[in-house]
């Protein structure tokens, strides 16, 4: 939707949660390069979800059905648990209300996998620390024209998780597309989850 | 292969197109319970039909529209096809890749058999008498000329309101002969607002003292004043408030109000000159049937108001398109549509074109919305050359 490119690390990560076959939404899908990538890997079928004009027109050219749609309103027209996973990814941090979008990713789907910029990770803390509010690979705009309007670090992410009753079953956390293991708050850049119902 | 954007810019017109014209002999049995023994269609084609006979795609026309969908006639050189944006070499729908057909419907009057024909039982035009022809009807006798054209599936089938009802029409009914359907400005039934504004037209003609029962031919005249109204209702329908209030405003044609019922604001000054552009071509009769159509059509209704079953048979990929400010037809009642699609698991891209021009949004030339046609269009060539079978 208004996420940085993400690099073929994060796309790998996605797909091995993701099953053969599976039938996924893939949320703020943007050009349908992720959607495209697991059609490849994993023979997925399903829809991606775009509000953005030019990324609907480049779904198109792509090949990928693509629904136009504010997130924002929820995701009406699909129906309960008629998805097997339901991804969105980078686009979180941009969201008004994200929690009741991740309240909609676990009606329609039985699975979810959300991507995000760590907040928390070290660069950005060290970025505020000297008094700036980060930018970088992952974060890559400036303070006035950013998308990304709740940021969230990964204690976050878990502590909203606990509190929702969303069972996080898998974690992988990746700074330049290498997997970070020790210390995910503070060295990680690029958090992915999959979560279902708790 | 050139992108959809190179195609675009070199875009230009099929030209000088001849109608023709095919004659059917099997009795067509309608909807209403009545058959029509013997009829004829009119139809344009442009581009080439391919060895396989599997580029084709048929254009459905809306309520006043007909076969002409694009060119012009060496004769009539500014009778522009109603679609000509849309439908040439490098346009959109490109006649270099695709056969393309536009037939006026039955019942129509542009040169289908319809009520201003003769009835061959009594030597005198249908009139009145002339069937209520339904979307269904439509659409059978189009498979029909696509028989007659060698033509055994549609690469698509497209239209725009009540052409993009035919086309859902299509997919459900001849799932197997439609591969794509390009679903544009649709809804899957006609709201009551919907048939209200019909139903005031229809009122208009059925009271017009020149409408005679519809046997108007018989007495020389045309109801000539209930077809214009009609049609006036109809415009305010087909444009957004904010559109009129662009194009119009409270704009005064003299300058000044003249307290009196002659023309004094542009609006008004519009809606009667197409009124009366209207009435001096268009078919009383023919204009009756048509509003009755668009009533009758409800896919879902045979399946208790369940849409996604009524499309459960449809085996096409789908290309549905909304504009924002249309009214009739708003982007919601597409939704519905892509709903049902989804439920069932169809292939379906689905745009939100934000265009300010409402409901006639489909027949203008916008961007972002040819851009995605093309790109659509694309695809569908792509899949054909490739020859991957649905």
């Amino acid at each position: 939707m208004n996420g940085i490119s993400i690099d073929r690390a994060d796309f790998a990560a996605i797909a091995q949660w993701v099953k053969p076959n599976a039938h996924v939404l893939d949320l703020g899908c943007g050009d349908g390069a992720l959607f495209n990538y697991l059609k490849r890997e994993r023979a997925i079928t399903g829809y991606g979800v775009e509000i953005d004009d030019n990324n609907v027109l480049a779904c198109a050219r792509n090949g990928v059905n693509v629904i136009q749609r504010n997130l924002e309103r929820g995701l009406r027209e699909f129906d309960d648990q008629s998805f097997d996973c339901v991804i969105l990814s980078q686009t979180l941090q941009a969201m008004r209300h994200g929690d009741s979008l991740i309240d909609e990713m676990l009606r329609v789907g039985r699975e979810g996998i959300v991507t995000f910029p760590n907040f928390g990770y070290w660069r950005n803390r060290l970025q505020v620390l000297r008094g700036h509010m980060p930018v970088s690979d992952n974060l890559p705009y400036q303070w006035f024209d950013t998308p990304n309007i709740h940021l969230c670090t990964i204690s976050d992410f878990e502590r909203f998780c606990a509190a929702r009753n969303i069972r996080v079953l898998e974690r992988k956390v990746l700074t330049d597309g290498v997997l970070v293991s020790a210390l995910p708050n503070l060295l990680g850049a690029l958090a992915i989850y999959h979560f279902g119902a708790g | 292969m050139d992108s959809s954007e190179q195609i675009l810019n070199k875009a230009g017109s099929v030209g000088a197109v001849v109608p023709q014209r095919a004659h059917f002999a099997e009795p067509l049995a309608l909807k209403c319970g009545r058959s029509i023994a013997d009829y004829e269609l009119v139809y344009e084609t442009y581009g080439t039909l391919n060895a396989a006979g599997s580029n084709a795609v048929l254009v459905c026309h809306a309520l006043n529209a007909s076969h002409h969908v694009a060119g012009t006639y060496a004769d009539d050189p500014n009778n522009i096809g109603w679609w000509d944006n849309m439908i040439g070499p490098g346009k959109p729908l490109d006649t270099n890749r695709f056969f393309v057909v536009g037939v006026n419907n039955l019942g129509g009057c542009h040169g289908s058999t319809g009520p201003q024909s003769i009835n061959p039982q009594t030597g005198k035009p249908w009139g009145g008498d002339f069937p209520v022809v339904t979307v269904d009807d439509w659409v059978n006798a189009q498979a029909r000329l696509a028989d007659h054209l060698g033509i055994r599936q549609f690469a698509a089938v497209m239209g725009g309101s009540l052409g993009a009802i035919q086309c859902l029409q299509w997919t459900i009914a001849w799932p197997e002969r439609t591969r794509h359907a390009l679903v544009i400005a649709c809804t899957p039934n006609l709201s009551a607002q919907n048939i209200a504004f019909n139903e005031i037209a229809r009122q208009a003609i059925l009271t017009d003292p020149d409408f005679h029962g519809g046997d108007f031919y018989a007495h020389n005249v045309m109801p000539r004043r209930g077809l214009r109204v009609a049609r006036m209702v109809g415009h305010v329908t087909y444009l957004s408030d904010d559109e009129m209030a662009n194009k119009f405003g409270r704009q005064l044609k003299h300058g000044q109000v003249n307290y009196g019922f002659d023309t004094e604001f542009e609006i008004e000054s519009y809606l009667r000159y197409q009124g009366d552009k209207f009435a001096g071509y268009f078919d009383a009769n023919t204009y009756l049937r048509i509003t009755k159509a668009l009533d009758y059509f409800d896919p879902a209704f045979a399946h208790g108001g369940d849409l996604a079953k009524a499309l459960a048979p449809a085996r096409a990929g789908f290309l549905v398109v909304s504009f924002t400010t249309d009214w009739r037809f708003a982007p919601e009642r597409s939704r519905e549509i892509v709903h049902a699609l989804l439920k069932n698991r169809r292939d379906v891209t689905y745009a939100e074109i934000d265009a300010p021009h409402g409901h006639d949004a489909f027949l203008l030339d916008d961007a972002r919305y040819h851009k995605l046609v093309a790109a659509y269009f694309d695809r569908v060539f792509a899949e054909m050359q490739a020859g991957d079978a649905r």
